[in-house]
């Protein structure tokens, strides 16, 4: 079953572009990366999913109903994480939890009080003397406390210590393991890589990619730094080569054996080999696109 | 059920504050009204001979030696003003406050109608409204016992009805301008009350001006023809509503359609 279609979802602010002609699949039990750069159209995506924002054109299925049309069934079985969540002035946590749980129509404060305690968040705290990752504590248990069948998550861990991350994710695994779908938007690639199945890939308001993880990120290509050096090696397949007075950097994508023998002629003092930053991925989508044209 | 709660405990701080503002400030005019009227006989001579600035206020029609003559002009001018802006803040703040600070994302992913939001926090808005008047009518008909003075029953009624009427066209049309704007729209709330009083008087210094009755919501309130006619002008109220009904109409059209953006 399809948990998210969108069919040519297309979305201007004015003339501004939004997203334009997205077409989005996503399965049931899956655990979805939604990657980008800011401002890529990540939040204009899931706002439209969620009825925040209307499309242009094109149009919207969720659990199989129409966004628009059965948006309040929706969102009852949805739970949402905001990129920076607000609450209101003057409430404390319990307060807003017990908000949020009247306004879901459902007894969950168990749950919540259970999700407090796991992530140890006082309820007794005002919202607005809460810390940037607290305040995302809060955001997780109103949208965990009432037991959803799909997950939107707008850059949850940003704010979150190390600790609380992991204990995030255990979350998010367990909750999957039960039956729930997860979408999960981020901009950092090492989140979509270890904890997602499938993941789409969008840039200035396009989806240029949408596989399996595994494929999406198999790319051969590899960092290369090179240090005792000033000018660029003779290699072929070098890309976004960037050189200082004593270092040289550039993306790799050609035969390693041919890179290690160009090596053994040059003088350098010492090298790191990385995986490429999420963005030289971006590019890599992006000239592969080009190259098409 | 949820939201009008909500809305109420949200709003109960500024809610006291203006409750008990207004009450503590026509109580302190009502206590001054003995020693006024014993020890300046000529006082109403006085406000009576004052030009347009006695037009303005109505002070030509009204006595103002008579109890209920002052009480509707001191009194009738703190409720106006005092009612006016804060009908006028409730309206303008009840939908764009949660665009302001940003908490219509998380109000709104929650599985609630925009309708059901715009119904649930007009119905607080007017619950306020009138919680604040009856209780203000409590505190006055007590002063009136306290000074010893008789209380015209059917003008007392008529004034506040009026006044109640008034604040809600007014708290109506700000909520009708809230669901348009993003920001704060205190200045913009507050400067139409205030536009709003102002016509008023202007309306009643000149006869040229005399359309702008059908404009402001003052005209209706006021006092000195309420006190001097035993009665309300039904026609202007009844356009007043239907002003009101027009806002909220607008709201609802506007913001059950509006892009909620970061």
């Amino acid at each position: 079953m399809k948990i998210i279609q969108t069919e040519n979802l297309t979305k201007y602010y004015g003339k501004a572009r939004g997203i334009i002609d997205m077409n989005l699949s996503v399965e049931a039990g899956d655990i979805f990366g939604f990657i980008g750069p800011n401002g890529a159209g990540k939040s204009t995506t899931i706002r439209t999913l969620l009825g925040l924002i209307s499309p242009t054109s094109g149009n919207a299925r969720i659990f199989e109903q129409d966004i628009l049309k059965n948006h309040i069934e929706i969102l009852s079985r949805i739970g949402y994480m905001p990129s920076e969540a607000m609450f209101y002035h003057g409430m404390r946590v319990e307060d807003v939890l017990r908000l949020s749980a009247s306004l879901h129509g459902k007894n969950c404060l168990a749950e919540a009080h259970h999700l407090c305690e796991r992530f140890k968040l006082d309820t007794k705290k005002k919202v607005e003397e809460l810390s940037l990752g607290n305040r995302k504590k809060v955001s997780i248990v109103c949208g965990f406390m009432h037991q959803p069948d799909l997950y939107i998550l707008d850059e949850p861990t940003s704010g979150l210590d190390p600790l609380m991350q992991k204990a995030f994710f255990e979350l998010i695994h367990e909750r999957n393991s039960q039956g729930a779908t997860i979408f999960l938007s981020s901009h950092i690639l090492s989140e979509i890589q270890h904890h997602c199945k499938n993941a789409a890939i969008i840039r200035e308001g396009c989806l240029i990619a949408c596989d399996s993880v595994e494929k999406l990120t198999n790319t051969k290509a590899r960092r290369i730094t090179l240090h005792g050096i000033s000018s660029p090696p003779r290699l072929e397949n070098m890309k976004n080569i960037s050189c200082t007075e004593n270092s040289v950097s550039f993306l790799y994508d050609g035969n390693m054996k041919v890179l290690i023998a160009e090596l053994n002629q040059i003088p350098i003092t010492d090298m790191t080999v990385t995986e490429p930053e999420l963005e030289e991925i971006f590019l890599h989508y992006y000239t592969k696109e080009a190259d098409l044209i | 059920m949820t939201l009008f709660l909500h809305e109420i405990k949200q709003n109960r701080l500024s809610f006291l504050i203006w409750t008990f503002s207004i009450a503590l400030m026509l109580l302190i005019c009502m206590m001054m009204f003995p020693e006024m009227n014993t020890g300046m006989e000529d006082m109403n001579n006085m406000f009576s001979n004052m030009g347009s600035f006695t037009q303005a206020f109505g002070m030509d029609r009204l006595n103002f030696g008579d109890v209920m003559g002052f009480y509707a002009i001191e009194c009738g001018n703190i409720l106006s003003i005092g009612g006016g802006f804060f009908a006028a803040l409730l309206g303008i703040n009840a939908l764009a406050k949660e665009e302001k600070e940003r908490t219509a994302e998380f109000l709104l992913t929650h599985p609630v109608r925009r309708r059901t939001v715009i119904f649930q926090k007009l119905a607080a808005i007017l619950f306020e409204l009138l919680l604040m008047n009856v209780f203000i009518m409590a505190v006055s008909a007590a002063s009136f016992a306290f000074i010893g003075e008789e209380l015209a029953i059917r003008e007392f009624l008529l004034l506040h009805g009026a006044y109640t009427v008034l604040q809600l066209e007014i708290a109506c049309i700000c909520f009708g301008i809230s669901a348009f704007i993003r920001r704060s729209g205190v200045g913009v709330g507050l400067g139409l009350a205030a536009l709003l009083y102002f016509l008023n008087l202007f309306k009643n210094i000149s006869s040229q001006a005399e359309f702008l009755k059908y404009i402001t919501p003052f005209a209706y309130a006021e006092a000195a023809d309420i006190i001097s006619e035993s009665a309300i002008d039904m026609y202007l109220l009844a356009l007043g509503l239907i002003y009101a009904a027009v806002a909220v109409g607008a709201a609802f059209l506007k913001y059950t359609r509006k892009d909620i953006t970061a």
